[in-house]
């Protein structure tokens, strides 16, 4: 990496104090958020075909408070049929 | 009066919290005010020595809890203000001869006639740290712009919020302005951004702090030191003054002198 292209270190600290701060709030590892994301998927497929590649999951900071945020497209009806 | 008591913590040890307090206890007592601190880092004292008092400790504070000594005979007078008074810790290896409610009866004989009782709490979580934090009106949060200092103040203050100890206010202690600019260092407002707290002052890096505490007279009293300016101002801004925020952008002083002659000019 070169010197004028290199990222400068307080934003690495930043990016990396925001994610172990998350983790750290809400106790939950990103194992254990990987497999509640697979759960989510999971139990919403059983009702609703989702477009599984275009899905977001992540915990989000707001101010002192964390949310969970999950974007998850829907296939739409005409798409299934085309599909299927 | 009544005393508004105030205590210090940080999580992460080495931040400048026993400086912090020695300073602010020093530029509330300045304006005129009745303050007593308590080092609540019972087995490694550590306040007496950086506000010049260790020579004159007697009775610490586990001799009054213990009841050896009244209160009063534990308070140490400072050197240069009548109405500034020390609480030192004991060197006991016991920590747990100090309870919560120990703290609590001790800030309330105090309270009538005292403005502020500043505690300086020890690093950790544990232990000291509760009974410290249990008396206290306002949690003041001590954190350095870095990495580890930054994650242990937000599980410190994750403890306070989850205690209901009120809204905590942060300082952000040993700040170099070149760094920041130079992008090498998190500026307040990262770490403003990352704790989600008011804050209540910014403490630039400055080798006066250590010189003041190597003679036992906090930097707060030296008018030139940078540091002490901030400090006066955090102590003023305890005390309900609304004092705005110092210019902490690098200058050369080459530049300052430029724009002193321009400010002369005008």
């Amino acid at each position: 990496m070169g010197f004028f292209t290199r990222k400068s270190s307080a934003s690495s600290a930043k990016e990396r104090l925001q994610l172990v701060l998350v983790h750290d709030r809400t106790d939950l590892t990103p194992t254990e958020l990987e497999a509640l994301k697979d759960d989510l998927l999971k139990a919403i497929s059983r009702y609703i075909e989702i477009d599984a590649d275009a899905v977001q999951i992540g915990v989000e900071r707001d101010g002192r408070s964390q949310r969970l945020v999950a974007d998850i497209p829907l296939k739409n009806v005409a798409t299934r049929q085309r599909a299927g | 009066m009544t005393a508004q008591v105030i205590t210090v913590t940080s999580g992460k040890g080495g931040v400048g919290k026993t400086t912090a307090v020695a300073n602010l206890a020093n530029g509330i007592a300045m304006d005129g005010k009745r303050v007593v601190c308590i080092d609540g880092d019972i087995g490694l004292r550590n306040l007496d020595v950086v506000m010049g008092l260790e020579n004159r400790i007697v009775y610490d504070i586990v001799d009054v809890i213990e009841g050896r000594c009244k209160l009063r005979q534990a308070m140490i007078r400072d050197k240069h203000y009548q109405e500034l008074y020390l609480i030192p810790a004991a060197q006991t290896r016991d920590k747990n001869a100090v309870s919560p409610s120990d703290m609590i009866r001790i800030c309330k004989d105090l309270r009538a006639d005292t403005d502020f009782i500043i505690i300086d709490s020890p690093a950790g979580i544990e232990r000291g740290f509760r009974n410290a934090i249990a008396p206290a009106d306002r949690v003041l949060v001590v954190t350095n712009p870095e990495v580890s200092a930054v994650r242990d103040a937000d599980r410190v203050v994750g403890i306070l919020e989850a205690e209901e100890k009120g809204n905590p206010a942060l300082i952000i202690n040993r700040l170099n302005p070149i760094l920041v600019k130079n992008n090498d260092m998190l500026s307040a407002e990262d770490v403003l951004d990352l704790l989600g707290i008011q804050l209540i002052g910014i403490v630039p890096e400055d080798e006066s702090v250590i010189i003041g505490s190597n003679r036992g007279a906090p930097v707060v009293t030296d008018p030139k030191s940078r540091a002490g300016q901030a400090f006066r101002n955090i102590g003023k801004r305890l005390q309900g003054e609304e004092i705005p925020f110092m210019d902490l952008e690098p200058q050369s002083t080459l530049w300052k002198s430029i724009q002193r002659m321009a400010g002369g000019r005008k």
